[in-house]
């Protein structure tokens, strides 16, 4: 248990240094693990994952699947390394004979991740366990998920958060969905819908279809909603669609006005959302029972793009009310709101992280535009990208990891999803098919 | 004159483009669009000639104003298209409009939406003062959804930082 608990904590460093500035020197690692950073880039943990084993006929197939998208979870979120299957010495032909570690330790491999796989019918059956390869010794205790095989990916997903809670404390995200607006046609006649896909771009599906413009989808706290804008009447209002059934229904729809940027309360009950009439846009929030509505800002400029403290007790928004746009904090009653932003540049789409410590925003300066982090009282300020075109980020169920738009320029500019860590590492392009924008990050499925 | 005749070879091009926007308002049962008058063929009964027709709105008076970066004041010429936009809808008193206000792509999603929102209000505003009733005028934004000029340079943007007065044949409700 010593090297397991050296190697978490090796790993929760790890995680820390991430939080910290480019620069940090490595400590030397005493115990088997080490971890080098070099200009900020830490070395990532060495794993394997080996074939599932089969445990019935015709199960091969879906060990050799299970297991490659484990590896592609872990390695794609830039903390973990995938060991080649030709570096391995030994093989695991069974799921439950003794590990030989030392030929795990020969090829560095840290932790070794091993399962099996039992398919009868339709369903499928998938175990594991993760070995601290140095330390000899089992993480936690294996465990087991059944499920059909149309849910193969999400039995994937769910070894793939446990192996990364266990090695790294902290919750994963793999088993999370995302909505979008999927975007194709030129940029002067664009056709949008909503589309809704794995965290990794799989099991993609449409929401609505391309006829009416639509805009910046958020899920409900469980995932079994979602809340977007669309044009269908010819003015922006806002509806809520049950994910299950895609069954729709318009929430605000107060003629001569316009309502768009909503977003669940942490409870699921209460939307908040900006409202225009006569030019003025406004924060209100409405509870989705009654649909009675109460206004929480009343100001001449632009208040707009609210986000819940995960608490539920304060909202974070941006307005323009001091000349530019900048982020505040007021009450979820509504009231006195605080600025937090200070730094030079215009501050927009703030979110709060599912962690309560940070918000995530826009932010433009210079012609420039980034996504950033600051603690919620303004203070330290990281920009995590720079582009022409970076907006509307989303935080991963675990506030680890934040998704966003990235827009290039030109005449055949076009949009698509990125993820960063809150690190500034590890920025890459989400799969989509075509173009694709406003990313709302679901929970972690049930 | 200058600016008329630099809004009509603007304009000109963005014909087709304005009747589609209005037949997205189609569902909303405000606006009737099934009126001849706003579609294409009215530009064989007089077009930009006949000073009844949108054509002639469209192209002759000038149906958009474009805005300065982040502003939602109107401009001069902006203002002088507009008090020609007061005197046709106050002529041709059967015409409603629909005033979509737009911005250009530098900037969020939701800030332009809100944005578009004031420059529409504006022009609804301006033409209440010259006598339009307020009944006709309904506004809409799309913020940075419906481009018009799509490179990614200044020469495109002031395009796009625009409100355009869609007008056609019917009764506000």
């Amino acid at each position: 248990m010593k090297h397991w608990c050296e190697m978490r904590q090796v790993v929760m460093w790890m995680l820390a240094v991430t939080l910290c500035a480019i620069g940090v020197t490595a400590q030397a690692q005493s115990g088997p693990l080490r971890i080098e950073i070099t200009d900020g880039v830490v070395e990532p943990l060495p794993f394997a994952a080996p074939n599932f084993v089969p445990e019935t006929s015709g199960a091969g197939e879906w060990g050799q699947r299970l297991a490659q998208v484990v590896a592609d979870d872990l390695a794609g979120s830039g903390l973990f390394r995938q060991l080649p299957a030709n570096a391995f010495i030994s093989q695991i032909t069974s799921f439950s004979s003794p590990v030989q570690f030392s030929d795990w330790k020969a090829i560095n491999a840290q932790a070794l991740i091993t399962g099996a796989v039992a398919v009868n019918g339709s369903q499928l059956t998938v175990k594991f366990r993760v070995y601290d390869v140095f330390a000899g010794t089992e993480l936690g205790s294996g465990l087991q998920f059944s499920g059909t095989t149309d849910g193969w990916r999400r039995m994937a997903h769910k070894v793939a958060d446990a192996v990364y809670s266990r090695i790294t404390g902290e919750g994963g995200y793999f088993d999370s969905r995302v909505v979008f607006v999927n975007e194709t046609g030129p940029k002067n006649a664009r056709k949008k819908r909503l589309g809704i896909m794995d965290y990794d771009g799989e099991n993609l599906q449409y929401l609505t279809d391309s006829a009416d413009l639509v805009l910046a989808p958020r899920f409900s706290p469980t995932g079994d909603r979602v809340l977007y804008t669309s044009y269908e009447t010819g003015f922006p209002r806002i509806y809520v669609l049950d994910v299950g059934s895609v069954q729709r229904r318009v929430l605000e729809s107060a003629q001569g006005t316009m309502s768009f940027a909503p977003r669940f309360s942490p409870d699921g009950r209460t939307v908040v959302y900006s409202l225009t009439q006569g030019g003025n846009t406004d924060i209100y929030q409405m509870d989705i029972g009654s649909g009675r509505s109460t206004r929480l800002s009343s100001a001449p400029s632009i208040e707009t793009a609210p986000s819940y403290s995960p608490d539920g007790s304060r909202i974070v928004f941006e307005s323009d009310r001091s000349g530019t746009q900048q982020l505040y904090i007021m009450s979820a009653g509504g009231g006195d709101a605080k600025r937090i932003s200070f730094g030079q540049g215009r501050y927009g789409t703030p979110v709060w992280s599912p962690r309560g410590d940070l918000i995530a925003f826009t932010k433009q300066s210079k012609g420039r535009f980034h996504i950033g982090v600051m603690r919620t009282d303004g203070s330290e300020e990281r920009l995590l990208t720079a582009s022409f075109l970076d907006e509307g980020p989303s935080w991963a169920p675990n506030g680890r990891v934040i998704m966003f738009t990235r827009e290039t320029q030109g005449a055949g500019g076009s949009a698509s999803l990125y993820s960063v860590d809150i690190s500034g590492r590890n920025l890459k392009r989400v799969k989509t098919p075509g173009g694709a924008s406003d990313p709302a990050w679901g929970p972690l499925q049930q | 004159m200058k600016h008329l005749t630099k809004a009509i070879l603007v304009l000109g091009a963005m014909t087709l483009a304005a009747c589609t926007n209005a037949n997205r308002f189609d569902n909303d049962g405000v606006v009737d669009l099934n009126s001849s008058a706003n579609s294409g063929s009215a530009l064989s009964d007089g077009g930009a000639n006949d000073p009844t027709s949108p054509a002639y709105f469209q192209h002759t008076i000038g149906d958009r104003v474009l805005f300065e970066v982040d502003q939602s004041s109107l401009t001069s010429t902006g203002r002088a298209t507009l008090n020609g936009q007061a005197n046709w809808l106050k002529t041709n008193a059967d015409y409603v409009a629909i005033i979509e206000g737009h911005a250009d792509e530098q900037g969020t999603r939701e800030y332009n939406l809100a944005l578009g929102a004031r420059r529409s209000n504006t022009v609804r505003e301006y033409l209440v003062s010259q006598g339009v009733p307020a009944a006709r005028l309904r506004t809409v934004s799309y913020g940075k959804e419906r481009p018009i000029e799509i490179c990614s340079q200044e020469s495109c943007y002031t395009q796009n930082r625009r409100a355009v007065t869609i007008i056609s044949a019917g009764l506000s409700s």
